[in-house]
């Protein structure tokens, strides 16, 4: 009890200064019901069962220590793909460096422009999964950036979208603190691919709230970016109906904390959901943690977790993700798979897979395994006059070809394979 | 093309002589083979040679064409020449054969300054190998011996061992678990390989290969030495009679 009440005294005076934007309609009460939720939950601390491994200390402070802006001559990625570039700066919508908010299939807005619109679709999504999300874990990031994103994206997908839609989030000034909340609406039998790329800011809290109506399509591919004090805070929300898919991919590089959680619903029958992440991560401050929660609330649903992680010098990996079958979701096909990959002793990769069936006739498993390179391998390669370093570079790859391969477009997964190959070589 | 002259070799982790003085000189052109019982040491000694961890080098030495092999790294052997076809061929999921092959070829012609083999060059030439080893495409395209028969990984070290052209071939147990027409397919492709600047040192415990690679001379290995030298004969003598009469002989 004291201590519950020590948690709401710290959010209190942690809320105490913190201004809600307001806007011109439906979004107020919205955002003053998101910041209730926060107040009743609290905000999370490393006594939290939830932040056993990741301590979010950083994540809920009132500011952030600065984190140096990372400058590469590296092309930008994905730059051959023909596709919608929405840009952020700090987390600040950049029209200028943004191409027309236009490609066949799709209706895309910017968050405030929605949220001014008397009646707009947004109404029924924003903070609605999120809300839908917060049991039976709480959540409270999530409903602290509700409450207080300052812009976004929101998407309609009303048929099969032309091109991608790439939001960049690019990361300009050392000190910047960003909360960004985008949605996408796929309505029944349209198609979309989201590409997310970029650091976006020194802090960054970012959430994504997607609705797949029946036999709709999204696939989203997203490479947080190379910053390395970076510290990222990130939730994807989606609902899932009947014959329909969804699809995410994550890649992250270096950041000192990164947290990525996602939480699918699937709420109609013969809905497949998959989400898959690799992160690659050095030395001692760099800390990354996945935390999954698949709920099957229909028949014949198909979800896989793909979770692959490769640590060096002291890096620490996190893996939190839960299969959650209701009764009468028969016929579930559920797999999860984390594995880390550690290059020395001092790297550590802890990890909490949980099942919770309450259907008996479904399909579930799950395995997690931490591992060195096999150097049995090794030394096949090197028989072979591959040196040293490429045949490790191969076989890393190789470990992580399980979760690259969830990413359906071959383009993009073969750009994503290249900047990895990349980091291997740069981190010898 | 390979001198061996004392080599006597240990565990690293342990206090076990394995090769306790073993002295071989192979000629370019020729084929040896090396029999002998389980434990003789016939695996270490390829294995000392091709530059596996967990051994140590206790006296002795061992030249490629005159380099001293043994402080070299594996992949700097391998690009001067020296071939291991594995008795366990090791699967890697997640990396293509192909990629895999073309990796190797390209590797080695790097380290030897050579030009690297373009993408097309490289297929007509994997393909025109793999047909005469019939491997089909979908072997090629499958990660590395992942899924394949005994058979099968056995071709794919013979097509490896033809991509990259190496002077001096060993074949450690190439024949083990091979059924009688594999193992005349996986000869039939050694023997394509045999030329005058080529050597080849084939390790087995039976004779029934050495009927299809005809050796020049035959060696007995036991207890860490070669204790028997001769021609063909001796592996029929061998195949005939068990080591056991050849053993007391020398012993």
């Amino acid at each position: 009890m004291a201590l519950a009440k020590q948690k709401m005294d710290t959010t209190e005076a942690r809320l105490a200064d913190v201004v809600v934007p307001q806007g011109a309609t439906w979004g107020n009460a919205v955002r003053a019901d998101a910041m209730a939720r926060v107040r009743q939950m609290g905000l999370p601390t490393k006594r939290d069962e939830y932040w056993k491994y990741t301590d979010p200390t950083s994540l809920t402070a009132a500011g952030t220590p600065d984190a140096a802006v990372f400058i590469t001559d590296e092309a930008p990625l994905f730059a051959d793909v023909d596709r919608v570039k929405v840009v952020f700066v700090d987390g600040v919508f950049d029209a200028e460096a943004s191409d027309d908010l236009a490609a066949e299939g799709v209706e895309i807005e910017r968050l405030a422009d929605a949220m001014d619109t008397d009646i707009h679709w947004a109404k029924d999504l924003y903070g609605v999964l999120e809300t839908r999300g917060q049991n039976p874990v709480h959540r409270p990031l999530a409903a602290l950036n509700t409450a207080l994103a300052t812009d976004g994206i929101v998407i309609r997908v009303t048929g099969k979208a032309s091109k991608p839609i790439n939001l960049i989030y690019l990361h300009n000034d050392a000190s910047s603190d960003a909360m960004l909340h985008n949605l996408v609406k796929v309505e029944a039998g349209a198609e979309v691919t989201l590409l997310e790329t970029g650091p976006a800011a020194a802090r960054f809290s970012k959430q994504l709230e997607v609705e797949v109506a029946e036999g709709g399509t999204f696939h989203h591919v997203r490479a947080q970016g190379r910053d390395h004090e970076r510290r990222a805070v990130t939730h994807c929300f989606a609902r899932i109906a009947a014959n329909s898919t969804f699809k995410s991919f994550t890649l992250t590089f270096n950041g000192v904390l990164t947290r990525n959680e996602c939480i699918l619903e699937i709420v109609g029958d013969d809905a497949v959901a998959h989400v898959a992440g690799v992160c690659v991560g050095d030395g001692k401050d760099f800390h990354h943690d996945d935390t999954v929660f698949v709920t099957h609330d229909a028949l014949n649903g198909e979800s896989r977790q793909v979770f692959k992680k490769v640590l060096r010098n002291g890096a620490t990996g996190v893996f939190q993700g839960k299969i959650l079958v209701k009764e009468g979701a028969q016929k579930t096909d559920g797999y999860q798979i984390s594995q880390s990959l550690l290059l020395d002793d001092d790297s550590q990769f802890l990890a909490k897979p949980e099942l919770e069936i309450y259907a008996d006739d479904v399909a579930c498993s799950h395995g997690s395994t931490s591992g060195a390179i096999d150097e049995t391998a090794l030394f096949y390669l090197r028989s072979r006059g591959v040196s040293h370093d490429d045949a490790r570079n191969l076989l890393t790859l190789s470990f992580l070809a399980e979760a690259l391969e969830e990413i359906e477009d071959e383009g993009l997964a073969e750009d994503l394979r290249a900047r990895l190959e990349g980091w291997l070589t740069r981190h010898r | 093309m390979l001198e061996i002259k004392g080599l006597e070799v240990k565990l690293e982790e342990e206090d076990k002589q394995i090769l306790k003085g073993v002295d071989l000189k192979i000629e370019p052109g020729t084929v040896h083979a090396i029999m002998g019982p389980n434990g003789s040491g016939k695996s270490t000694l390829s294995y000392v040679l091709s530059g596996k961890d967990g051994y140590e080098v206790t006296a002795g030495s061992a030249a490629l064409e005159g380099d001293d092999l043994l402080e070299m790294e594996p992949e700097d052997r391998a690009a001067k020449g020296l071939f291991l076809a594995f008795q366990y061929p090791v699967e890697i999921p997640g990396v293509g054969n192909m990629t895999f092959l073309r990796t190797a070829v390209n590797a080695q012609r790097k380290a030897r300054g050579e030009e690297e083999l373009s993408a097309g060059d490289f297929l007509k030439e994997v393909r025109a190998k793999a047909k005469d080893l019939k491997i089909d495409a979908d072997m090629l395209k499958r990660p590395v011996n992942v899924g394949f028969s005994g058979g099968e990984k056995k071709r794919n070290e013979i097509l490896q061992m033809a991509m990259l052209e190496p002077k001096m071939c060993i074949l450690d147990e190439t024949d083990s678990g091979l059924d009688v027409d594999a193992m005349k397919l996986v000869a039939e492709g050694v023997n394509a390989l045999r030329s005058e600047g080529r050597s080849f040192l084939v390790i087995t415990h039976y004779q029934r290969l050495l009927d299809h690679i005809k050796p020049d001379i035959v060696h007995i290995m036991a207890n860490g030495r070669i204790v028997k030298s001769g021609g063909p004969e001796l592996a029929l003598e061998v195949e005939n009679n068990g080591y056991a009469d050849i053993l007391a002989e020398v012993a």
